[in-house]
């Protein structure tokens, strides 16, 4: 009797597995729906003359596209952005495996990020601004102070969490200092240090857009904050969806990445 | 002890392992092992029994050269325990296995971290996974095989780097009762092609008279040897003679009598 009862929900579930409507991208297509089609009828609505509907907010994303004003935009953004994310992947990582392997390095080193990690770092901008100028350097410091405390919070957390016993195996096949990192920690720990990167990435995202609204405007920064002053609102909201579209691409690209690179298996489950 | 007596006028092989006055406190205080000191015979299997949390594994990790000892020395091969050696291999209770790394990969590790060439190690590798019924698993991943399959990788890892030694921390425990008595099997088989020697820690008394060319039972914590028993019995009979080999039986029953003390 047992038996039948336990085997019955689980065939449901591989019939629901199987349908076309349980496939990712397919849920993907499905919530976007949802979501476009809410936001179109809130705009027809009319929440707010400053919401415009969707139909129109990709009437004027594609005019901006095509008149190449939006592409200019964020390539703009796109320097600040690219240059404070590749010092916070990179210097994030490092410092965080390091304060992960070091008990020393983590006692000097992670007081400021768990501060930094809980400040309202938006506050920080001005005095960025007062010490580095209203220049480059101060909007990627701005990314880098958003995404930082995450990025090296994860990775130190995720190196002290590599399971004991492959450390151990490592270890009892006289595995180097070096070959033990590469080979097993690093590996163990790269999903919750993807986590992070994910998380800090977007934490960068809003922090470039935060620089180019309070520090100077530039880029897709300029586009909101010059379209909403003169009441523009299609060509504000294209520019911020455009900003957003941008942002999950590059975190699903990074996503992939991770499988590639570490992780193998999870190529193999999906 | 009648079976202990009757293997003492068999000529004793020398010893492989040699455990000279080994206590161990840990960190907090727990005292895991009080000046215990036992001798392994080379090319034996002998199993070291004793109550949960006793000090088997830690033992083990002892003589493995991960942990150090408070105080005390062991030898292998003659040699004074510093940490690993490539004399010795351990097989993990959770089987350690890497889970980004396919079957392949994880049985030729410890080749791969001794440097040895990409197809020079798989080609090892690709012998022992045959040799622990894993053929056609190569290019599978952890979570794919079943927990026994799990353990017979992590076996066919520690068997790829030829050592001498082989610690072996309760590897059947986590597997299901038929296919622990096939381990059983397979490793009697095992102990006959692969002239090792080998640790091993059970909690099954049935699985150490089974396997076991000498048992080793531990007191409580503290560890100290309690007493060591040799099972007087007659290999090769098929495995059903063994189990219903009237020596097997008291040796069951005898061990049962002097651990049960050890119950509260
Ligand atoms: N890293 C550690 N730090 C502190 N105490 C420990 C540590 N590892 C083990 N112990 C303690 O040492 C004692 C012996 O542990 P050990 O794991 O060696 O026992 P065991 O005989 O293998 O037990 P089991 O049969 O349950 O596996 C236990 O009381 C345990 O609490
Ligand atoms: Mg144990």
């Amino acid at each position: 009797m047992t038996l039948i009862t336990e085997t019955v929900p689980a065939v449901r579930h591989t019939d629901f597995a199987a349908s076309p409507i349980a496939h990712p991208a397919m849920l993907w297509l499905i919530s976007a729906v949802v979501v476009c089609g809410a936001w179109e009828i809130a705009g027809h609505y009319p929440i707010s003359p400053a919401f415009p509907p969707f139909s129109d907010t990709m009437g004027a994303l594609f005019a901006m596209i095509l008149d190449g004003s939006l592409p200019r935009a964020l390539l703009i953004t796109l320097k600040p952005l690219s240059i404070g994310l590749i010092v916070s992947v990179f210097l994030g990582v490092g410092l965080g495996v390091l304060m992960g392997l070091n008990r020393f390095a983590e006692w000097l080193g992670s007081p400021l990020f768990i501060i930094a990690q809980s400040a309202p770092l938006a506050a920080l901008i001005p005095i960025l601004t007062f010490a580095y100028g209203i220049g480059l350097t101060s909007k990627i410091l701005t990314v880098c102070i958003m995404a930082m405390p995450v990025i090296v919070l994860n990775s130190l957390t995720a190196v002290r969490h590599t399971p004991a016993s492959l450390v151990e195996m490592g270890q009892s096949f006289l595995g180097s200092r070096w070959q033990l990192i590469l080979k097993i920690i690093l590996p163990a720990a790269s999903p919750v240090i993807f986590a992070g990167l994910r998380l800090g990435c977007a934490a960068g995202f809003i922090g470039v857009i935060l620089a180019e609204l309070l520090i100077t405007p530039t880029g897709i920064g300029d586009i909101i904050t010059y379209n909403q002053s003169i009441a523009e609102y299609e060509n504000m909201y294209a520019a911020i969806f455009a900003i957003i579209v941008f942002s999950v691409v590059f975190i699903m690209l990074l996503e992939r990445l991770e499988a590639v690179m570490f992780r193998p298996e999870k190529r193999a489950i999906s | 002890m009648t079976a202990a007596a009757a293997a003492k006028n068999q000529p004793t092989p020398r010893s492989m392992v040699e455990v000279r006055h080994i206590s161990k406190t840990y960190p907090g205080g727990v005292e895991a092992l009080n000046d215990i000191s036992i001798d392994f015979a080379e090319g034996q299997l002998t199993s070291l029994l004793g109550p949960s949390g006793c000090g088997k594994t830690t033992l083990l990790k002892i003589i493995a050269g991960l942990i150090p000892a408070s105080s005390g020395e062991v030898m292998v091969d003659g040699r004074v325990v510093t940490g690993p050696g490539p004399e010795r291999a351990f097989v993990f209770q959770d089987f350690a296995l890497m889970p980004w790394a396919n079957v392949m990969r994880n049985v030729a590790f410890g080749l791969e971290l001794k440097g040895v060439a990409r197809s020079e190690r798989e080609a090892v590798a690709e012998k022992y996974i045959a040799s622990v019924g894993l053929k056609g698993f190569e290019k599978a991943y952890p979570h794919e095989l079943s927990g026994g399959m799990r353990q017979r990788a992590g076996l066919a890892r520690a068997l790829a780097v030829n050592a001498k030694v082989l610690l072996m921390d309760e590897p059947f425990s986590a597997v299901d009762e038929q296919t622990r008595r096939k381990f059983q099997e397979d490793l009697l088989e095992l102990i006959a092609r692969e002239r090792k020697t080998f640790l091993f820690v059970t909690h099954s008394i049935e699985e150490a008279v089974y396997v076991s060319d000498r048992i080793i039972i531990l007191s409580h914590r503290p560890s100290q040897v309690s007493s060591i028993v040799e099972p007087a019995i007659v290999r090769g009979g098929g495995p059903d003679r063994i189990r219903r080999d009237p020596a097997y039986l008291d040796t069951v029953e005898s061990i049962w009598q002097s651990l049960k003390r050890y119950l509260d």
